[in-house]
């Protein structure tokens, strides 16, 4: 169906350009705001050109999980709404937002970005939860990556709220000055093949011929903490190989927005 | 009980600190950001575009309509379930009858012109910001309007009559919230609901000072489409 988009795409990036003028492995400029909603313990504005994607993070109590009495909670929700795309629809989240919300969550989950271990208010009995969503308010492509980025500037932002004598949260007190547990820095990187093309970040137009694409979860050791393969392409281990070895090359650079 | 003091400092008559910006989503055919104190909406408006599910289309006239929602992490207190309950569900339904004495959609026949409207933060007014959001949008994706539409929560306060009150005074037991959509030109009430206990002297100075707090409104909503069209 998009025939003539791929030879022109594939044609651009044999001379290293992009519709845009970029290189193939160059991504667009990230802007990152802190504290963009006074209603949520922490949150942020992540734009990459014109991609925006929004996220908050509400912090609540709960029970832990029986099978970690000692650790917080904590959950990614994506939400691809039909303001930032006209493809979007209404209703309960789709493929693209369900993979999207467990790709960011795998990141920070594995990573150990949250030390849930801190978040423990009475062992067994009451915990931290942290709930993490992500609002998707323009598409101009690429919105995993944003998206990853702007959940750790979220949780960067993030302030524990007041609990009262009982141990509940006290939504009227100011919050505290004191930070989540944070203890690692994942970023997501998005590698996309086409033909015998890899490039990243890439714009609405380009995800349309996408054949495959392979999004590597980062550390700040250069470790890689999450994987997810995505198109009909198959991949040899060549070319996963550079795939991850792009990421590695790239997430410094991400990670300085942060 | 004398409300002497509002609780933010402000007169009983004066509206929080307004910002408003056309244009902020570039994908969409029309948008507008609406700031009303902490109460932020972002709008985007989509269409004449086809109507799907077929059987919706109507060949005598588009549609409009109207998905109002609160961000996860905009309300005050817990976080805000996604996707929407019988409190959205009204909302986006008196939305929806606030702005459509302004539009004609005659000439889009089969055609629906969706609204969505987001909130990242919240504290009270939001179906009023939401359509003086909306609004602005609908005017930024060129579509024809009679008039624009502006809105603004009156009430009051235990004995004073107050217009665009915040959480605490929406949420203070004695006093009442009367939601109004005006529409500038003509005068005309596009909008109303109200929740608490008032007289019948006590509701019709509080749907004129809410008219006139419209006014000013408007005056932030012309400022902001000039912003982008007028060059």
């Amino acid at each position: 169906m998009y025939a003539e988009q791929k030879t022109h795409l594939l044609k651009a990036l044999a001379k290293n350009v992009r519709y845009d003028g970029r290189k193939a492995l160059e991504y667009r400029p990230i802007t990152i705001e802190y504290g963009i909603s006074g209603s949520a313990e922490g949150s942020a504005r992540v734009k990459l050109g014109g991609t925006e994607v929004l996220a908050g993070v509400k912090m609540e109590i709960g029970k832990p999980y029986p099978d970690t009495p000692d650790q917080g909670n904590m959950m990614v929700n994506a939400e691809l709404i039909p303001l930032s795309n006209p493809a979007f629809e209404s209703g309960p989240p789709g493929e693209q937002a369900t993979e999207l919300a467990r790709v960011v969550d795998r990141a920070i989950r594995e990573s150990k970005a949250i030390d849930v271990k801190k978040l423990v208010i009475l062992p067994g009995e009451k915990v931290w939860g942290v709930n993490i969503d992500i609002v998707t308010i323009n598409d101009e492509g690429n919105l995993l990556d944003a998206s990853c980025l702007a959940a750790m500037a979220a949780l960067k932002n993030a302030r524990l709220p007041k609990l009262n004598e009982n141990n509940e949260i006290d939504y009227d007190a100011e919050p505290t000055k004191e930070k989540l547990p944070l203890s690692r820095e994942p970023v997501e990187i998005t590698i996309i093949k086409v033909g015998d093309k890899f490039f990243v970040d890439p714009l609405s137009d380009e995800e349309q011929v996408i054949e495959g694409r392979l999004t590597v979860a980062i550390t700040e050791k250069g470790t890689i903490c999450a994987m997810q393969k995505g198109g009909t392409a198959p991949f040899s281990v060549e070319e996963i190989d550079k795939m991850v070895e792009i990421a590695q090359t790239l997430a410094p650079s991400l990670r300085k927005a942060l | 009980m004398t409300y002497a003091k509002r609780f933010d400092g402000r007169g009983f008559d004066e509206l929080r600190p307004m910002s408003a910006k056309v244009g902020i989503i570039p994908r969409a055919d029309g948008s507008a950001m609406f700031k009303i104190g902490k109460t932020v909406a972002l709008c985007a408006v989509y269409g004449p575009r086809d109507l799907h599910p077929k059987f919706m289309q109507n060949p005598e006239t588009g549609i409009l309509r109207v998905n109002y929602n609160m961000m996860p992490f905009s309300g005050h207190g817990e976080r805000v379930r996604p996707g929407g309950g019988r409190r959205s569900k009204e909302i986006s339904m008196v939305i929806q009858n606030a702005l459509l004495p302004v539009l004609d959609l005659k000439e889009y026949p089969n055609s629906v012109v969706d609204i969505f409207v987001e909130l990242p933060q919240t504290d009270a007014g939001t179906r009023c910001a939401a359509i003086t959001a909306a609004s602005m949008a609908l005017a930024d994706a060129g579509l024809e309007m009679k008039d624009m539409v502006c809105a603004v929560a009156a009430g009051r306060c235990e004995d004073k009559i107050i217009v665009d009150l915040n959480y605490l005074e929406d949420s203070h037991e004695d006093g009442a919230d009367v939601p109004v959509a005006v529409l500038p030109n003509s005068g005309k009430v596009t909008l109303l609901q109200m929740d608490g206990e008032v007289t019948r002297e006590q509701i019709k100075e509080i749907i004129t000072k809410a008219k006139e707090a419209c006014k000013k409104i408007y005056e932030v909503q012309k400022a902001a489409l000039k912003e982008k069209f007028a060059r």
